[in-house]
């Protein structure tokens, strides 16, 4: 008994770091390679999210829906979704200093979890959207897997993917322009190459990266309302993440999702042990200041993070290298 | 005519809220000027000054009036210490790393004073204020002085930037950075004064939000985006032009009730901060100043 209950709680805890990870690698496409700063990733998150959940879901009376799509349909929605919501954003902000991009996303965040709260027929406003359908339940359940775990399986596929492609337009001449936009604007613009428009493409590429974690959320959970896309859970910790694994390194994202969501949710437990009996409600910000505590640690001793960034392999015997 | 009294009575509220977001703005602008980046935790700045004078008149049980100058202080001395303990040491990398840095200094702020003070809502004391019946007008008593407090705020601030050494020095540093430190400004001095400015401003507002309504950890989060939104719209970097932003955007949040949802005010402001920024990047003021 006691086994299984680690087991399950093992599964959701993975289940929790793959989410996370297909964040904080759309981040890193975002910040790591580009310096693009995002700091409304929780209304990436949540517009891919409630996209999902809304065309997925069957007919009800308490939100817009009823289209009752299959999974990998409500994916590629919030894909879509989150990627339009980042050509809007990025081309607003494309022009200006970075500071006004991050201005203008958590702008965006903000809103975006006002009209989630306060426009019932579409979202079921702070009631929330429920009987969001774990995906391919029925195959794994006749497999004798609990749902748990095939959602697992799931979300751990499209991290892979996703875990792919960022890396392999890291690796590609698109991604080494994107770092020379990083590193050094001017001469990027000299060198011929349209930054407004990398800065853009990453910027959209990123968003959508995001909206895919959104989905794989809703359809993880089951279960979606305003209060999970506050900025703390949707976008503060996915950049402790980042930083912390190394930005500008795809294995930096995913490791830093593993350890920091490790410190996060080991916090809740030493919390528990530690604090005296009717100071429980002091868990919660004691958790968030140990970890802005970590983030400020982290920046003035080791700014580039667990993983540091490295050159990418020289792209043809790169390339070579993985078709071999 | 009768809409005509009800866009006169929310103007009297946009006046007052503008006058908050202005003491807000201010903070932000001053910063962005010499440091160069976005301070993301300022509102919560505003939380900290609110709460110190809370804490301030429970200890003293001093008059209200009195949260004003030590919450003011209170804020003033967390400001300089989060920038001695933590920006100082990254102030050399890239601004924007400051700006994650600000962005989870907030989250920790707020949550110390969630430790310290609880999830519950605080409000001054003082109680509910009978309105005075000017005309069809009413008028909240508290929202004349809050708009006099604002007033000598800016006043006093205005007099130290134009009157004294070192507020000549910051706007300078403000103008020309390398041209000010070649001749002698000294920066950490200038840099420090700017953080107990700031956070001063920042204290006043929160304080005087705290009387127009109550004391959340949330109060200075939910108060950022307008506070930017000021500060962009009279263009960021530039104190003055945060007087003009600040009303701007507290009369169009309350004027907007007219026509949409309350619970939409934020968005009010966040939609003009945009057009501002498509139309006129560089804010609505020309000049610096």
């Amino acid at each position: 008994m006691e086994l299984t209950g680690i087991a399950a709680y093992l599964v959701s805890f993975f289940t929790f770091v793959g989410i996370y990870s297909v964040l904080a690698l759309g981040l890193n496409m975002q910040w790591g390679l580009t310096g693009q700063f995002n700091i409304g990733i929780a209304g990436f998150f949540a517009i891919g999210a409630y996209t999902s959940a809304i065309l997925t879901t069957s007919e009800t009376t308490r939100h817009l829906g009823g289209f009752d799509q299959p999974f990998l349909v409500g994916l590629a929605g919030a894909v879509a979704a989150s990627a339009l919501l980042g050509l809007a954003v990025g081309w607003i902000t494309a022009r200006l200093r970075t500071d006004y991009l991050a201005i203008a996303t958590i702008g965006i965040a903000e809103t975006l979890r006002l009209v989630i709260a306060n426009e019932g027929w579409l979202t079921n406003g702070v009631r929330g959207v429920s009987g969001i359908q774990r995906p391919l339940d029925g195959t794994f359940q006749a497999l004798g897997l609990g749902s748990g775990l095939g959602s697992l399986l799931v979300v751990l596929v499209f991290v892979g993917i996703a875990y792919f492609f960022a890396e392999r337009a890291r690796c590609s001449p698109w991604g080494r322009v994107l770092r020379a936009v990083r590193e050094n604007e001017p001469a990027t613009e000299a060198a011929g190459k349209n930054v407004g428009r990398f800065r853009l493409e990453a910027f959209v590429v990123g968003a959508g990266i995001m909206g895919l974690g959104g989905g794989l959320y809703a359809h993880h959970f089951g279960f979606l309302s305003p209060e999970a896309f506050l900025p703390l859970y949707g976008t503060f910790l996915v950049w402790v993440m980042l930083i912390a694994g190394g930005s500008g390194n795809n294995k930096g994202a995913l490791l830093g999702a593993v350890v920091i969501w490790i410190i996060w949710s080991g916090s809740e437990f030493v919390m528990r042990g530690v604090l005296p009996e009717g100071y429980g409600g002091h868990a919660g910000p004691l958790r968030v200041i140990l970890i802005g505590v970590l983030l400020q640690v982290i920046l003035i001793t080791r700014p580039e993070g667990l993983l540091p960034e490295k050159a990418p392999r020289d792209i043809g015997k790169g390339a070579g290298r993985r078709e071999s | 005519m009768y809409t005509l009294i009800e866009l006169m009575q929310l103007s009297i509220y946009g006046i007052v809220l503008g006058s908050i977001l202005t003491l807000g703005a201010i903070g932000v602008s001053m910063i962005f000027g010499i440091l160069r980046f976005a301070h993301f935790a300022h509102g919560d700045l505003l939380t900290v000054g609110a709460y110190c004078g809370l804490g301030f008149l429970s200890l003293t049980g001093a008059p209200v009036w009195f949260a004003l100058p030590a919450g003011m202080a209170g804020a003033a001395v967390v400001a300089v210490l989060v920038d001695q303990a933590v920006y100082r040491q990254i102030r050399r990398t890239q601004p924007v790393i400051l700006l994650i840095s600000s962005f989870g200094m907030g989250l920790i702020i707020r949550s110390v004073v969630q430790v310290i003070w609880g999830p519950d809502v605080y409000s001054y004391p003082g109680g509910i204020q009978r309105p005075w019946q000017i005309w069809e007008l009413s008028i909240i008593p508290n929202h004349v002085w809050i708009l006099l407090a604002a007033v000598v705020l800016v006043a006093l601030l205005h007099l130290f930037l134009t009157r004294t050494r070192l507020g000549k020095a910051m706007r300078a540093m403000s103008d020309n950075m390398d041209l000010a430190l070649v001749t002698g400004i000294p920066a950490e001095r200038v840099i420090m004064i700017t953080w107990i400015i700031g956070g001063a401003l920042a204290a006043g507002a929160g304080v005087l939000l705290g009387m127009d309504s109550r004391l959340t950890p949330m109060m200075g989060w939910s108060t950022l985006l307008p506070i930017f939104a000021a500060a962009i719209v009279g263009g960021i970097g530039r104190p003055y032009g945060a007087i003009a932003g600040g009303m701007l955007i507290g009369l169009a949040m309350e004027i907007s009730t007219l026509f949409i949802d309350p619970s939409y005010k934020l968005a009010v402001a966040f939609v003009i901060m945009v057009a501002v920024l498509i139309v006129r990047p560089h804010g609505i003021l020309k000049g610096a100043w």
